[in-house]
């Protein structure tokens, strides 16, 4: 089977990828960094974050580089003010989300959200906070989930799915409602399916998912893209 | 206590160089005498509430935030009502290292009170001008007791930081159970080399005040002179104890009145009452009720209801502090300074002691356990005094119920009677003026009450003072 090459542009910098390839992919192996949050290496694209947004030449529209292909002659800006803008917005847009106290959280430091916002200059949220208050489910003997740090990234259900092999995980609802829930929405302590396998705490990029008494640079500790990489290669 | 009905009112608000926002009211008889005065706290930001639903292990870290002065004893009493929850005893280095963590506390605390808060009244006058009134004064008339103030409190915050890694909120170290890692030699070695200094500083600053005190008998005598109770941590033996033991309350001839050996029963001794006019509850000794049995605490307290303190150089200076009252129960607010000062050297002692202790560099830091007990309350001794943290747990270890009593809180009652006293002897006339101010303000601050803590509450300090007269006329009204 043969693959077609094609050449295009990447912040000016000329680049040849095999067809198919997603912009962040082809960037990244030129050593371009788009900032991600959704994103895991290992896992399918999801394209829910919107922090990968690229320019496209002959396009107003702008494109999220994880799940977007690249075509044949694209001219693509990964940094401008108009993508820092927009990727400033959409971390704002999780902070008002729901709640984030980064000072009194268990991720405090090890936080991928909080590096943005840092990266990003993110110093204010622009948008109303909703101060969410959902019930914190520690049902299971060790995992808990606290929703109102959740920012819909789906990288526990993904893992779940496509590693763990048992999509315990899945997500209820829609846009700001959206809950990831436990098989047909239990209680986690309930859940038949769970291997306690623990992926969804490791590759949560906030403290929404964490194991109770474990220091969450523990958990987090592993390199996290190489170990699934790592598996996903086993299978 | 009092009504604020048609006497004439003078209220001081907010007073400055204190950890957070309150108001003094001052209300005048028909013939312009003092009738009493009110210390009113105006924020509020209801941690209580709002932690509910929150899982158990967060409660440490969510509680310090309640203050960035003493974050440390917020820390403990919580991780030690978590540690009563789990049902488990940390083990033996976690409990040293939490100790020395909060020797670090009381010395940074301590250290800011009086050097950067309360020094410039003591040094530079109580009529002096207010523009130099304030630690810049005191550099510049004093530059080396300023200097060892400043030391003294970074001191203080590097013991903290060696401890748990961070200077102010280092709530990540704790854990219910223990902590999370141990001391490393290394830093160990840093503290240690940095102890002689913080001694001498600490003696020096000591052998000053007690002669300083000779030229302060008026302060003394109507700085909220007054009987009352005591109440604060002792050791088993009855000596001066900041982190565990049992509750003891003192009457105001030294005998002691209560003991609670198990403080989770704190709420058989102690009754919580609420006035419509402040934010901050009234917490009464319950044998005698409400507003008699009125009770102090923090340093001056401590040092009244402990035998001694357990260190030879803090012992020395106790002894000679218990002389300054009846059967040895120091009575004037004024002195609050005084056993700051010497809790300062006793802190400094056994910090030196727990370092030195051969278990203090283990790694078993940590006791692993689940929700075991569905309600737990944890008691440490913060700066200010007794600080309660009493959580009820649902199965799952989240918070159902959560009753937190404040240093500043126990002190309540005892605030009115002192700023009243103040009052009585230096409001002249229907005019404020400003040596009455800055002494009805110098009175609070003595007790070194921390409004962010005892209301939860945040607010910046500005002063603001109304006088009232006997019709509810504003008559004068000052804001500085
Ligand atoms: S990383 Fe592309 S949308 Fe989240
Ligand atoms: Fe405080």
């Amino acid at each position: 089977m043969s693959v077609n090459i094609i050449k295009l542009k990447i912040d000016g910098v000329e680049v040849t990828v095999p067809e198919g390839t997603a912009i962040l992919k082809a960037a990244k192996d030129s050593g371009i960094i788009i900032p991600t949050l959704c994103n895991l290496e290992g896992l399918t694209a999801y394209g829910g974050c919107r922090l990968c947004l690229v320019e496209v030449s002959g396009t107003p529209k702008l494109f999220p580089a994880c799940s977007t292909p690249v075509g044949p002659n694209m001219e693509i800006t990964t940094q401008s003010d108009k993508l820092k803008e927009y990727r400033k917005m959409a971390v704002q847009m999780l902070l008002a989300e729901r709640t984030h106290i980064c000072s009194v959280c268990v991720a405090d430091d090890h936080c991928e959200l909080q590096a943005m916002a840092n990266q990003l200059g993110v110093d204010h949220v622009m948008f109303e906070r909703n101060w969410s208050q959902d019930e914190i489910d520690s049902t299971h003997d060790f995992l808990v989930i606290d929703r109102n740090r959740c920012i819909l990234c789906t990288r526990c259900i993904r893992v779940c799915d496509q590693i763990e092999g048992v999509h315990t995980l899945d997500l209820k609802l829609r846009g700001k409602d959206s809950q990831v829930i436990m098989d047909l929405d239990e209680h986690w302590g309930n859940s038949c399916s769970c291997t306690s396998c623990r992926k969804c705490a490791k590759v949560c990029p906030v403290g929404a998912i964490y194991i109770e008494g474990e220091p969450i640079e523990h958990t987090k500790k592993r390199d996290i893209a190489e170990f699934i990489v790592e598996r996903r290669n086993r299978r | 206590m009092g009504k604020i009905g048609n006497e004439k009112k003078i209220t001081i608000s907010p007073i400055t160089r204190i950890e957070g926002h309150a108001q003094v009211t001052i209300l005048l008889n028909e013939d312009d005498s003092v009738k009493e005065a009110l210390f009113k706290v105006v924020d509020f930001r209801g941690f209580e509430k709002f932690t509910e639903g929150r899982p158990f292990y967060e409660m440490p870290s969510i509680t310090s935030r309640a203050c960035g002065i003493c974050p440390v004893s917020h820390l403990l009493a919580s991780a030690k009502a978590c540690d009563a929850i789990v049902g488990v005893n940390p083990p033996k280095t976690a409990i040293l290292l939490r100790r020395l963590m909060h020797m670090g506390q009381l010395i940074q605390s301590h250290a800011l009170n009086f050097f950067h808060l309360s020094s410039p009244d003591l040094l530079l006058g109580f009529d002096s001008d207010p523009a130099q009134r304030n630690i810049f004064g005191l550099i510049e008339k004093q530059p080396e007791l300023a200097m060892r103030g400043i030391k003294l409190r970074k001191f203080g915050q590097e013991i903290i930081e060696k401890v748990a890694g961070r200077k102010i909120h280092s709530s990540d170290w704790i854990l219910p159970g223990g902590a999370k890692w141990p001391l490393t030699q290394e830093r160990a070695d840093y503290l240690c080399a940095n102890l002689p200094e913080a001694l001498d500083s600490t003696q020096k600053t000591l052998e000053m005040y007690k002669k300083m005190l000779e030229g302060l008998e008026e302060e003394v005598e109507n700085f909220g002179n007054f009987p009352s109770y005591y109440m604060g941590l002792v050791t088993p033996d009855g000596g001066l104890e900041h982190y565990d033991g049992k509750i003891r309350i003192m009457d105001k001839n030294g005998k002691v009145a209560a003991e609670c050996v198990d403080p989770a029963k704190y709420r058989e001794f102690i009754g919580e009452a609420v006035e419509p006019w402040s934010f901050m509850k009234f917490p009464y000794f319950k044998a005698i009720g409400y507003p008699g049995g009125a009770y102090r605490v923090g340093p001056l307290a401590r040092l009244n209801v402990a035998s001694h303190c357990g260190t030879p150089l803090a012992d020395e200076e106790l002894k000679e502090f218990k002389k300054l009252g009846k059967n040895g129960v120091v009575q004037s607010t004024f002195h609050y300074h005084y056993a700051r000062l010497i809790e300062l050297l006793f802190c400094i002692e056994t910090a030196k002691k727990l370092l030195e202790d051969p278990e203090i560099l283990s790694e078993h830091v940590t006791s692993k356990a689940l929700v075991n007990n569905y309600e737990g309350v944890g008691v440490a001794e913060a700066p200010r005094g007794t600080l309660i943290h009493h959580y009820k747990v649902d199965p799952q270890g989240m918070i159902t119920w959560n009753n937190m009593i404040i240093a500043t809180e126990h002190n309540n009652i005892a605030y009115n009677m002192a700023v009243t006293q103040v009052a009585k002897k230096y409001v002249k006339a229907k005019q404020l003026q400003e040596g009455m101010l800055n002494r009805v303000e110098a009175v609070i601050r003595a007790f070194d009450p921390c409004l962010s803590c005892a209301t939860h509450a945040v607010g910046s300090m500005p002063l603001d003072v109304k006088l009232i007269d006997a019709n509810g006329r504003i008559v004068d009204h000052k804001v500085r």
